[in-house]
């Protein structure tokens, strides 16, 4: 079975995985008007490409971002999220 | 079959962009119902080579909203003379559909189902425990003891046909109409211009030559999201795989389609006697189809559950298709904001059984440049209005 890395527990069988889809930035909701909200709700990048993803290791729950290339299925690298702007 | 043209000529009415059954299909009808015949239909690969080739062929209209019921049940109603209209042989197949319930969520679901269903017209009925055990004395009611059968959903309309000859026979029957089948012709970019009004198409680029268009059916199915980049459209589309697979021919022993969704199972057999089986889609995005053990694995597992005879029988092919996956579970077609750019997409793992009905509503919507009565529920704007169409709860296992 395809492996992928959990950051924190190491290389583990895909299946062990969840996918929850492409990291996005999230508009403010409080000034946000209704199409730009809409558009982040539902609209999604769908062309194939590299794509930085959230994932969950789900015996562990570790959630963490994989880099991968969607129409190759190749896993470039992951690594644990930090927020843009927070302390190293 | 088919005519080849050397050329592509400098410009047509329409170009349609996929030679899948819904592309050929609209031909069809464009030729036929419409009198427009100055028609291309272009294919980066060979007709009939996308899902329409790699589908699992359940033809069915037991679904949750009106406005799927009532779609599906019109494609139904088309089906049946179609091969009586090519004349070929469709071996459209009607089966009945049994769709189990292992929950008590799952029996709700089915209860629903039956009465949008009987209130638009279409046979379906709730059924129990001991009606499934009646029906299907060849299943094991208890699933190997971990999911039980408390129920079903018999839809005696549900049936299968033959994918490649549906795309054959639509499309010798618009090549016998004067429209142009180029395969091995790939869409590279669509030009637009815009005189203040908003966008319009005026041609098509492909890797065999420029064309002058005002008008574009765009029919890809998994390459829907690289159309619409092309024309500046976004959209909520998600392109995952869906995998599918048959055993070796088996004496006839399995006459209706059964799916399980808490199984992830669906099954029917073909006329040669091969068991088609799939399951639920790949788990996360990919635009490959490529194939994995685990889903062979998974599957057979799921099907020894219901059917422990089966052990010894072998799987001789496996291989996967590309969904056009829409939030709701409902199609996305019609007009859209790039004026002369009319959509077919969002078919996702359900769009098979919609070819003939997709044909006659996109012809109609592309002679007439509006939205035929019946697709008005499927715009491209009902999520910017949050106007969703649900069709989670009939469309996804049983495809
Ligand atoms: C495994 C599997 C099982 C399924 N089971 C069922 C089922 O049981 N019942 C059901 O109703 N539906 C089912 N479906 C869904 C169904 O197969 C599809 O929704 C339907 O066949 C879509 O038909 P289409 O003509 O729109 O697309 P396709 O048949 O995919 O045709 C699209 C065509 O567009 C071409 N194309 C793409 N990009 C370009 C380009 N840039 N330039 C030129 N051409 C291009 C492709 O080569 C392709 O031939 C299943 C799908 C799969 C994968």
């Amino acid at each position: 079975m395809k492996l992928m890395t959990c950051p924190v527990n190491g290389p583990r069988l895909i299946s062990e995985f969840v996918y929850a889809g492409e990291l996005r930035p999230a508009p403010d909701p409080a000034t946000s008007d209704d199409d730009t909200w809409a558009d982040y709700v539902f609209n999604r990048s769908g062309v194939a490409g590299i794509k930085h993803e959230w994932w969950c290791h789900s015996p562990s729950g570790v959630w963490f971002i994989a880099e991968r290339d969607t129409a190759t299925d190749v896993i470039m690298r992951t690594f644990l999220y930090r927020a843009p702007g927070a302390a190293e | 079959m088919f005519a080849a043209h050397a050329q592509l000529r400098p410009s047509y009415d329409v170009v349609i962009i996929g030679a899948g059954g819904h592309g050929l299909a609209s031909a069809y009808y464009l030729a036929r119902d419409h009198g427009i015949r100055n028609i291309a239909v272009l294919d980066k690969g060979y007709l009939g080579g996308g899902n329409t080739g790699r589908n699992t062929t359940i033809i069915r209209s037991n679904y949750l909203t009106a406005e799927g019921v009532k779609f599906y049940d019109e494609s139904v109603r088309l089906w049946k003379d179609l091969a009586q209209d090519f004349d070929l042989n469709l071996f459209y197949s009607t089966r009945g559909h049994f769709t189990l319930a292992h929950t008590d969520a799952a029996m709700r679901t089915m209860r629903w189902r039956a009465e949008v269903n009987k209130h638009f017209g279409v046979q379906s009925e709730a059924i129990d425990a001991q009606a499934v055990a009646d029906a299907l004395p060849m299943m094991d009611l208890s699933c190997g003891g971990r999911a039980p059968v408390l129920g079903a959903l018999y839809h005696a309309p549900g049936a299968i046909a033959r994918h490649d000859a549906v795309a054959w026979g639509y499309g010798r029957g618009a090549d016998r109409r004067g429209v142009e089948i180029h395969q091995q012709t790939a869409v590279r970019s669509i030009e637009l211009e815009d005189r203040g009004s908003g966008p319009s198409v005026v041609g098509v680029v492909t890797d065999r030559g420029r064309i002058s268009t005002r008008k574009v059916l765009c029919a890809v199915a998994g390459a829907t999201p690289q159309l619409l980049a092309m024309v500046g459209l976004k959209s909520p589309i998600y392109v995952h795989p869906l995998q599918a697979m048959v055993s070796e021919p088996l004496k006839p022993w399995l006459d209706p389609i059964i799916v399980s969704g808490s199984l992830h199972v669906y099954v029917s057999q073909t006329a040669r006697g091969e068991l088609v089986m799939g399951a639920s889609l790949d788990p996360y995005e990919l635009h490959s189809t490529r194939s994995t053990f685990d889903f062979a694995e998974s599957l057979s597992m799921h099907m020894l559950e219901m059917f422990p005879f089966l052990s010894d029988v072998k799987i001789v092919r496996q291989w996967a298709g590309l969904a056009d996956m829409t939030p709701d579970f409902a199609p996305i077609m019609g007009t859209t904001p790039v004026r002369g750019f009319y959509l077919d997409s969002g078919w996702g793992t359900w769009g098979f059984k919609a070819t003939p009905v997709c044909g006659k509503t996109m012809s109609y919507t592309v002679a007439s440049d509006a939205n035929h009565p019946l697709i008005e529920g499927f715009g491209l704007d009902r999520f910017r209005r949050y106007a969703l169409t649900g069709e989670k709860g009939a469309a996804a296992v049983g495809h």
